[in-house]
């Protein structure tokens, strides 16, 4: 039943293609909500990742110095609410001051933090790899057994599991958030409408605010599960995602978090088992094309349907 | 000026406004009293709907005044001015569409975000049709249905005054003359009405009083009935169809 | 008389450097300045025209495709057909896209050129590039050259290498910082002459109010394209002096986008934006900037070295380098918010526009 094929292909693509569309779907839902709030696309989105991720990498290196081990999870918290102050604050001082101009101006200030942020990354923490050790990278020896038993037998280091975990969370709560509470209301308002929201007397500026927070909470989240499933960290990482999110975002349609959630399994997905040899032995796809495999759906996508697959706002 | 004007809920006083430096309001004057609907008419491009921009703060002010229960709101952003209590509704763009009815009305309420419960009680009294959809997304709504839940989300927030903004616009028949009963049957709650209306002649028949603008100034002033009746304003904007 | 001949070098070396940057910027400026079209992948027409270029024009390589020995200019006059072709593809997909859209996907594409540079290995020789790239003026001292037509005829290899043991070994850097100047000028003054000729001021009726165009029955999308073709083209002449000026190029590092893209849009904003004198001006004062910066700060970074010797100055200069690209992005933010039109705002005559305050309250403009 459970042959070297179907080993092969649940543990080496399916779940590497979950996990990265873990990944991809929570920075997405960041994009996504920018796109639909504020009504730009946000090209820093990526290197605010990767800064959560330095953060997290460097709240665990002073705790090492302290004889403490924290767990990324952990550490990540305080990284989280430095992020959210890095966005408020480029919203405020680059962002801003553009709200009633052109999108162009606001997409090229975003273009000029995209490039700042990352080369403060590379002043403070270097242009060199990180690596990002955990011992967590080790199979689950519980879900090994049990699966084994079922007839399948799943390899599934920890990570994965953190990162499986911590993205079902992060969108029940967003799902909540949107939903029944009354801010979350009032982004979903703002997006369909800032105009309207504005005329109903709706705090337009606070909505932004938990529009930046929200964002910043997945992004950081987006990139500390990158790290830790790649293990290291370089200051390439920001932009190399950047482009699979607007993807995801865009195929699930712009303004709708749960789109990008699919948009991101989706490419993960795609961008993964691309490399599966379907036909015959080879790779479908050359490996090297992987990264390719997201921006032709996101071209596809902007021909044909450029809501999105959930009818979000087009253009 | 008349005598009702000091008394009145709301006043523009010998305005002067436009967009920039484009003036579109010249030398305006409108108000409307307690228990009032009063009714803006005058053709296309006559500076109606900018009227009501002009109380929201949305336009760029030069000369004159708009007042609100003795408080001078002139220039003074959109939410504040909602907070104080003037509920706008917009000609079009005026419910969210993603949005349930029920949530509509929510957002409608946030200025006052005490008592929601009850007044939403009130509003699905007022707009039975709005109980049944509550939890309908309000784009899926007919035009006439979502005029309702525009009007009801206006409401949530214990307006002083009511804007409305061509409520008929691109109405069928059967909408249009529901719209105008609502339209009593929010008067007779005790809140004043202002609207701008293309379809002058039922607009005129609901309201106490009205104004007809032309190209941004006033033009004719006088009740409802009597504008309605006087031939020269039938022959500008009265003719058949409407 | 040393010290002197290094100033002069390092000078004409700015405006090498910094030419060929303005003749990005113009090709950028006819997408953006023209037409208002966002278009961020101005690296990967940099590599189209720089490949397309060293593709022709290298000797023959096990490595790679190569060996035509073709002329240089006629190399230089491909890359730009190449760009333009692709340009042309791009075109018809993406045009109609709004501004933040074809930012992404024009980044996009740009990327996907990259990778398809970097994986067709047989063809570009992958990741490890192409070396021994001829650079105009310099070739002719080459022994490929002058053992060959043309220069073969004129003398016999002995005599053409004695002849150029004559020369110092910089002799080739005036002439190479020449033809860069001379064909930034020519390209200045035909879009010069473009900007004012019909299609021009179509152009800028379009940028300032198209539905009025449309209106009008002007072909937008096609006027639109054509902006983007020869911008693009532009991109791919500057890329196939730009590999001239690395003489080694790969896929990944020499074309960075925050390096190439990046720059020249700081260039144009902060020279003048729709501007093709503010373009020139910006290529070399951020260039300059750029350079100087480089020597100030490495300067600067020695001098502490010296001072604090337990500080590892290597260390430092490496990173001295991201700091500058941050202090460049930075400037523009500022010119951004502060001078949004530039050193040379651009002159146009006056135009009805939309009053900002029409376009909605949180400045949705669609």
């Amino acid at each position: 039943m459970w042959d070297a094929f179907g080993f092969e292909f649940v543990n080496f693509y399916l779940i590497p293609g979950l996990v990265l569309g873990c990944i991809y779907a929570l920075g997405a839902i960041g994009i996504t909500l920018t796109f639909g709030i504020l009504r730009f696309a946000n090209f820093a989105h990526g290197e605010i990742m990767m800064s959560g991720a330095y953060l997290t990498w460097t709240v665990m290196a002073i705790a090492g110095y302290a004889g403490l081990t924290l767990h990324p999870l952990v550490a990540m918290v305080p990284a989280t609410l430095l992020v959210i102050l890095l966005f408020l604050g480029t919203d405020k001082f680059f962002y801003k001051p553009f709200r009633k101009s052109e999108t162009i101006k606001v997409v090229m200030a975003s273009f000029g933090m995209m490039l700042i942020i990352r080369s403060a990354v590379q002043v403070i923490w270097g242009p060199n790899q990180l690596t990002f050790v955990r011992g967590i990278a080790k199979p689950n020896p519980v879900l090994s057994d049990l699966s084994n038993d079922i007839g399948m037998m799943l390899i599934i280091p920890n990570k994965h599991l953190f990162i499986f975990a911590g993205t079902i969370i992060i969108v029940i709560a967003l799902s909540y958030l949107l939903n029944r509470t009354r801010i979350g209301k009032a982004m979903r308002a703002v997006s369909d409408s800032p105009d309207l929201a504005h005329v109903t007397g709706i705090d337009v500026d606070k909505v932004i605010r938990a529009t930046w927070i929200v964002g910043g909470i997945c992004a950081t989240a987006a990139g500390v599960f990158l790290v830790m499933d790649v293990q290291m960290l370089e200051t390439t990482m920001g932009f190399r995602m950047l482009l699979p999110m607007f993807a995801a975002a865009i195929l699930g349609g712009i303004g709708k978090p749960y789109g990008a959630v699919f948009g991101g399994l989706v490419i993960g997905l795609a961008e993964e088992l691309s490399a599966y040899p379907w036909i015959g032995d080879t790779p479908l796809l050359s490996p090297g094309y992987k990264t390719g495999v997201a921006f032709a759906i996101m071209v596809i996508m902007l021909i044909v349907r450029p809501q999105g697959l959930f009818k979000g706002r087009s253009f | 000026m008349s005598m009702g004007q000091s008394n009145a809920v709301l006043s523009l006083n010998n305005l002067r406004a436009g967009y920039g430096q484009t003036e579109i309001l010249h030398d305006l004057s409108i108000y409307v009293n307690p228990n009032e609907i009063v009714a803006i008419i005058g053709p296309n491009g006559a500076g109606k709907s900018t009227a009501m921009k002009a109380v929201l703060g949305l336009l760029n002010i030069t000369e004159g005044s708009v007042v609100l229960n003795g408080e001078d709101i002139t220039d003074t952003p959109a939410q504040k001015v909602i907070e104080r209590g003037i509920s706008y509704v917009p000609q079009t763009n005026n419910v969210f569409v993603n949005l349930s009815v029920q949530e509509n009305l929510e957002m409608g309420a946030w200025t006052r975000p005490t008592g929601v419960e009850a007044r939403l009680d009130e509003m699905y009294n007022l707009f039975p049709d709005l109980a049944e959809k509550r939890n309908q997304a309000a784009g899926s709504l007919s035009g006439g249905q979502r005029q309702m839940v525009a009007m009801a989300k206006a409401l949530m927030v214990d307006a002083k005054i009511l804007l409305l903004d061509e409520p008929t616009a691109g109405l069928s028949p059967k909408y249009r003359g529901e719209i105008f009963s609502t339209i009593q049957k929010i008067k007779g709650t005790g809140v004043p009405i202002l609207i701008v209306e293309q379809n002058a002649k039922q607009a005129l028949g609901v309201s106490d009083r009205g104004y007809v603008l032309v190209d941004g100034a006033n033009r004719h002033t006088g009740t409802g009935a009597d504008l309605a009746a006087d031939p020269e304003i039938a022959r500008m904007f009265l003719g058949g169809g409407h | 008389m040393e010290a002197y001949v290094g100033y002069f070098l390092y000078f004409l070396s700015l405006l090498t450097v910094g030419g060929i940057y303005a003749i990005f910027a113009l090709g950028l400026n006819v997408n953006w300045g023209f037409a208002g079209l966002f278009n961020v992948g101005i690296v990967g027409f940099a590599a189209v025209g720089a490949y397309t270029y060293a593709l022709l024009t290298t000797a023959e390589s096990t490595y790679h495709i190569g060996g035509f020995g073709l002329p240089l200019p006629f190399g230089m006059f491909a890359a730009m057909m190449a760009s333009a072709v692709i340009a042309g593809f791009i075109g018809l997909i993406c045009i109609r896209l709004r501004a933040d859209y074809l930012a992404i996907a024009t980044i996009g594409i740009a990327e996907i050129i990259k990778l398809i540079l970097k994986n067709e290995t047989d063809i570009t020789n992958g990741p490890r590039g192409i070396n021994k790239i001829p650079r105009a003026w310099e070739h002719f001292s080459e022994e490929r050259f002058y053992t060959s037509w043309p220069m073969s005829w004129f003398g016999t290899p002995e005599n053409w290498e004695a002849f150029f043991d004559t020369l110092p070994n910089w002799y080739w850097q005036p002439l190479f910082a020449g033809t860069i100047l001379l064909v930034m000028y020519v390209i200045y003054r035909m879009l010069e002459r473009a900007r004012t000729s019909p299609w021009g001021r179509m152009m800028t009726a379009i940028r300032e109010n198209e539905p009025a165009a449309r209106a009008a029955g002007k072909n937008v999308t096609r006027r639109r394209i054509e902006a983007f073709i020869i911008g693009a083209a532009i991109m791919g002449l500057a890329g196939s002096l730009f590999a001239q000026h690395l003489r080694l190029i790969e896929p990944t590092n020499t074309f960075d986008p925050s390096k190439v893209t990046f720059l020249v849009w700081v260039m144009l904003i902060v020279g003048g934006s729709g501007n093709n004198r503010g373009a020139i001006l910006g290529a070399f004062l951020i260039w300059t900037l750029w350079s100087a910066s480089e020597l100030f700060i490495t300067g600067a970074i020695d001098l502490i070295g010296n001072i604090f010797s337990t500080l590892d100055p290597s260390i430092l200069q490496t990173r001295a380098g991201f700091l500058r690209m941050m202090l460049i992005g930075i400037l523009m933010q500022v010119i951004l918010q502060r001078y949004p039109g530039g050193i040379l705002p651009e002159v146009r005559p006056a135009s009805p526009k939309a009053d900002k305050k029409t376009a909605g309250t949180t400045g949705e403009t669609t």
